[in-house]
């Protein structure tokens, strides 16, 4: 019955591609269901002239669109309830399907952990169905084919429920690569401009390398076990060496996909140029699916972890979530920006991933599951906040048509909804606390706290370091949102779309974020209802789950013990709401203090323009100053002279440039290196075909001497 | 009778804030040699601000005018969760040391963003000036805090306050330096001198007063009074966490009576310090100011691991 479900969902997507590819038979279509209609017996006439309305072929890409997006909701549904199904029933389902290599057929599992991914996949899914038809209108046909994004977005989607599926190597590396090259097709749909292709190119070989490296991690297990199925890797008898080796394969090749620090160059560039809710996607489901691939290796295949697996993690992870949020920080393209925030919050997630490694190999599993419960959680909230913050990138690119945030602003009297939706979203993200992002971060903070029962001096030096850094994310964290949500919706418009933008019409769009945004409140306030799900997963992976969860009840969140930590978000909600409404009802009581409006002063010099405003740049400019190391920075002021002697300013030009340090220091030294031994190879290709047969020959023989 | 005695002593919070910076301005006007006003002039002057009519720019948005009433809010908050009077608070319980830290920048979110919405050069400036100062002092109170919640193994602030009571007085190196990490983040987030000057109007110098130049009115009284709320937060944290003695560990109305007039005693004590200093010491340049906080981060972490490698048992 679960599996019905989740292939249900895989089946729904995959049609919901095919269904767009339908849109090239817009003159079949039409004629051939008339024919079918006329076939069938009569009935009445009203129905019939309804369906003959909605058979004219101008109406046809219209309604198209509305079924590709309907049934990709549906596939959304179904994987919500396929997860939630396999959560609550803490079962594991197993099946074979006739499909694939003669002597290895596809081997399907459906456990917790995929369940739970499954989740995230149906609610992002869901949402971005709800959102996507209003957003794909603003395409033009003739230019931006609809049926190239239909079919990519539905084959995406079932790349990545497949994914969760797969419990053999090549099912698995088969459904990675549906799911990679489905996406690259997806980045590079707006082709026509060469930045573009070369961000959609970037990000097809990192995700190709990305791929060798898993395949050679499954490689190194494989060759200690006597098949490709996971059931025969879980009981490959590997060495500490050759896990480990296994597990460095495994993270360069996952953390590639889910944008760790160094390997995260393709997030900035392919984020941006993709369609809103297709970024939403990629960064809110695509690298959590990367997540599932790492937990899924480390805990499952390789079984017993390592605590030096874990301090890589964590030392990564730091690096990352700082890394990203710094460089986020600098942005001043909206996508970009969010983009960097992704690889801040993968880095928190595998910071906490590590923490939770440490714990295991120390045989602390109750504080493993901790971890894990930290890990995941924080991954489902980044999935729903992330996806948020795209739509909201989308709506604001659909209404203004720009994506610089130096050149918006006073969105919030112009965009009322939109901008409550986006101030959600930041707020969570920032780790505000009633908001779901400040639950999983308090969890990671108290994951980090008990590292008073390690034994190693080196861990217990690290962790505390670790907690530092996190609390400093954390904090540039809420500065870089304020940044955005101040310079985006507040103060006055910086351009004339702006000035002229107005609320979006569709409400589909508006309802797939509402149901983002009311999804970050509930579980900011009800965190229990996540958590007892991830109890579950922890349950199935380490076989420990955390203590007296249930005891507590839904209102209070307990993780070790009541003694040592507690929250309750209702109450503080409750705090919240009574001290507001005294303070409100008491100062507004007089009706003589009412609010007068009046001009802003502006020091009596009149004349208050946006260009007064502080933009991106002047905002984060302490910032700059202050990690500068972090940046390369190039900052040029230009001043045009005029006058008699050249000593009149006339105008100043203000030139900010901010590069990755990765660039530079890591993928040119990387192609340059790739570049001569391309020329070393390049010197046996003489062109002369006497000594290609040469070659031949030489071939020939050794391969002779080889058999024999 | 728990929860009235939260109630309770969050009400004194509130009420007894605007004393403490009365206090302190008194002092300070001592020791400068000028004429001290009384010490119940900031409840006057919210008095008269709550009852004038607000003046707002045509171009503030809902934020604007709601943002005082969420920066008060999640401050009281704040104030809910730590032991004023007494220890073994229900409300210490619901929202731990952490979330504290979280109403906190729950309040610097909104107040910030009231900076920005208006579109004058002087809120983006505060704004973007606090958001700095804060990224930087965010961090360094959770290690301070962190040393602490780690030598009491609970992040209760109750619990935690409880434990150094009952542990009598020992002298940690770790609390010597997460003192000290407190007690600079507690400079720089109340806005006093060497960071932030309360009294001043300079545009190169202003942080906080940048971005609340456009409130006028009960929105302005709301302001005030929560930032006295913080600073009164943070001298009852101080003196609390390091310095507990007297506080009531029941609820007998003797117990109450005493805990009140130590806390009395201990913050009039702190802020008489405060004055000294703030006499004291110039105001630093913005840019020094990431030095200073950087050695409060550096402090906090030393605490920390310093408790890890020195103190606690294996």
């Amino acid at each position: 019955m679960i599996l019905v479900l989740a292939y249900s969902a895989v089946l729904l997507s995959f049609f919901s591609g095919l269904l767009g590819l339908m849109m090239y038979q817009r003159q079949h279509v039409p004629a051939f269901s008339r024919y079918m209609f006329n076939k069938l017996p009569r009935r009445s006439e009203r129905c019939q002239s309804l369906i003959a309305v909605y058979l004219e072929e101008h109406r046809f890409p219209f309604l198209l669109r509305k079924a590709v997006f309907v049934l990709l909701g549906l596939s959304g549904v179904f994987a919500i309830l396929a997860g939630l199904s396999v959560l609550i029933g803490k079962t594991v389902v197993t099946d074979q399907l006739s499909l694939g290599l003669p002597w290895l057929p596809w081997h399907v599992r459906f456990d917790c952990l995929s369940g739970f991914f499954f989740l995230i996949i149906g609610i992002a899914v869901s949402s971005v169905s709800l959102y996507g038809p209003g957003y794909v209108n603003s395409y033009d046909e003739s230019q931006h084919p609809f049926a190239v994004l239909g079919l990519f977005t539905g084959l995406f989607v079932a790349g990545m429920m497949l994914v969760l599926l797969a419990d053999d190597a090549f099912f698995f590396m088969i459904a990675w690569e549906l799911m990679s090259v489905a996406s690259y097709f997806l980045v590079a749909f707006q082709h026509e401009n060469s930045a573009n292709r070369r961000a959609a190119f970037i990000y097809l070989l990192m995700a190709e390398v990305g791929a060798l490296a898993i395949i050679l991690g499954f490689g190194v297990l494989a060759g200690f076990s006597d098949g490709f199925t996971f059931d025969a890797l879980r009981k490959a008898n590997v060495s500490t060496t050759w896990a480990s080796i296994a597990f460095m394969w495994a993270l360069l090749g996952f953390g590639m996909k889910a944008g760790i620090f160094p390997v995260h160059v393709w997030l900035p560039e392919a984020h941006p140029v993709a369609p809103s809710h297709i970024s939403a996607l990629m960064s809110g489901v695509m690298l959590k699916v990367a997540l599932y691939g790492l937990i899924r290796f480390c805990f499952d295949l390789l079984g017993d972890v390592h605590w030096q697996w874990g301090v890589v993690l964590l030392i990564l992870g730091t690096a990352s979530a700082l890394g990203g949020i710094l460089y986020a920080m600098m942005q001043t393209n909206l996508k970009r920006l969010l983009a960097y925030s992704s690889v801040e919050n993968i880095g928190i997630i595998f910071m906490v991933l590590g923490l939770s490694m440490i714990f295991m190999a120390n045989g602390h599993p109750q504080l493993a599951a901790l971890g894990l419960l930290a890990a995941l959680f924080h991954a489902f909230n980044h999935a729903l906040f992330k996806n948020l913050l795209f739509l909201g990138a989308g709506i604001i690119h659909h209404q203004t048509h720009q994506l610089n945030i130096d050149m918006m602003g006073g969105l919030i009297k112009k965009m009322p909804k939109t901008s409550m939706l986006f101030l959600i979203g930041c707020m969570s993200i920032s780790s505000l606390p009633l908001f779901n992002g400040f639950v999983s971060e308090w969890l990671a903070f108290q994951t980090a706290l008990q590292v008073d029962v390690l034994d190693n001096g080196v861990l217990r030096s690290l962790i505390p370091v670790a907690a530092a850094a996190l609390a400093l994310t954390a904090a540039l964290a809420a500065a870089c949102f304020v940044k955005v949500f101040g310079l985006i919706f507040l103060g006055l418009p910086r351009s004339h779309h702006c000035e002229n933008a107005h609320e979006i019409q569709d409400k589909g769009m508006l309802a797939g974020s509402s149901l983002l945004a009311g999804l970050c409140f509930l579980f900011g306030i009800f965190p229990g209802l996540i958590i007892s799900l991830i109890n579950s997963v922890a349950g199935q992976l380490l076989g420990e789950t955390l203590p007296n969860d249930a005891a507590l009840g839904w209102l209070w969140l307990a993780p070790v013990s009541v003694s040592q930590a507690s929250y309750a978000p209702p109450l503080v909600l409750i705090g919240a709401l009574i001290a507001g409404c005294v303070s409100f009802w008491y100062l507004r009581r007089n009706p003589s203090t009412a609010i007068r409006t009046a001009e802003t002063w502006d020091c009596g010099f009149g004349g208050l323009t946006h260009r007064m405003q502080y933009s991106s740049s002047a905002f984060t400019m302490p910032f700059r100053r202050i990690f500068a190391k972090v940046w390369i920075i190039d900052e040029q002021i230009d001043k045009d002279m005029r006058g008699a002697m050249d000593q009149d300013v006339a105008a100043v030009h203000y030139h900010l440039r901010i590069q990755d340090h990765s660039w530079p220091h890591l993928y040119h030294p990387i192609e340059q290196g790739v570049n001569n031994l391309a020329k070393l190879v390049g010197r046996i290709q003489t062109g002369n075909i006497r000594v290609y047969l040469g070659y031949s020959f030489v071939t020939l023989i050794i391969m002779l001497w080889m058999v024999s | 009778m728990s929860w009235l005695i939260a109630i309770l002593q969050t009400i004194l919070f509130v009420v007894l804030a605007p004393l403490l910076a009365g206090w302190i301005k008194c002092c300070k006007c001592r020791l400068q040699n000028r004429k001290a006003p009384s010490v119940f002039q900031p409840y006057r002057d919210l008095f008269k601000l709550t009852h004038k009519q607000p003046v707002v720019s045509e171009q503030a948005s809902w934020l604007f005018i709601k943002a005082p009433y969420i920066i008060f809010s999640a401050t009281v908050l704040a104030a809910t969760v730590v032991p004023l009077i007494a220890v073994d608070l229900p409300t210490s319980a619901s929202a731990d040391v952490i979330v504290m830290v979280g109403f906190f920048a729950f309040a610097r979110f909104f107040l910030a963003l009231a900076g920005l919405d208006i579109g004058t050069a002087f809120g983006g400036m505060g704004s973007s000036r606090e958001m700095t100062i804060s990224s930087m002092a965010e961090p360094a109170m959770l290690m301070a805090i962190f040393t602490l919640t780690m030598t009491a193994s609970t992040t209760n602030l109750s619990f935690a306050i409880s434990h150094v009571l009952n542990e009598g007085l020992v002298l940690r190196p770790s609390f010597v330096f997460a003192l000290s990490a407190l007690v600079l983040v507690a400079i720089a987030e109340t806005g006093r001198i060497p960071v932030d000057n309360p009294a001043t109007h300079l545009e190169l110098t202003m942080i906080h007063e940048a971005m609340i130049l456009e409130y006028s009115g009960r929105h302005l009284a709301l302001i005030e009074w929560a930032s006295q709320l913080k600073l009164m937060l943070y001298g009852v944290l101080i003196a609390n966490i390091f310095f507990p003695w007297g506080i009531a560990e029941s609820f007998g109305i003797e117990a109450l009576g005493y805990g009140l007039l130590v806390i009395i005693g201990k913050l009039a004590l702190l802020a008489v310090f405060l004055a000294i200093a703030e006499t004291l010491v110039a105001k630093m340049r913005l840019f020094r100011v990431q030095e200073f906080l950087s050695f409060a981060y550096l402090l906090g972490l030393l605490g920390m691991l310093s408790h890890i490698i020195l103190e606690a048992a294996r």
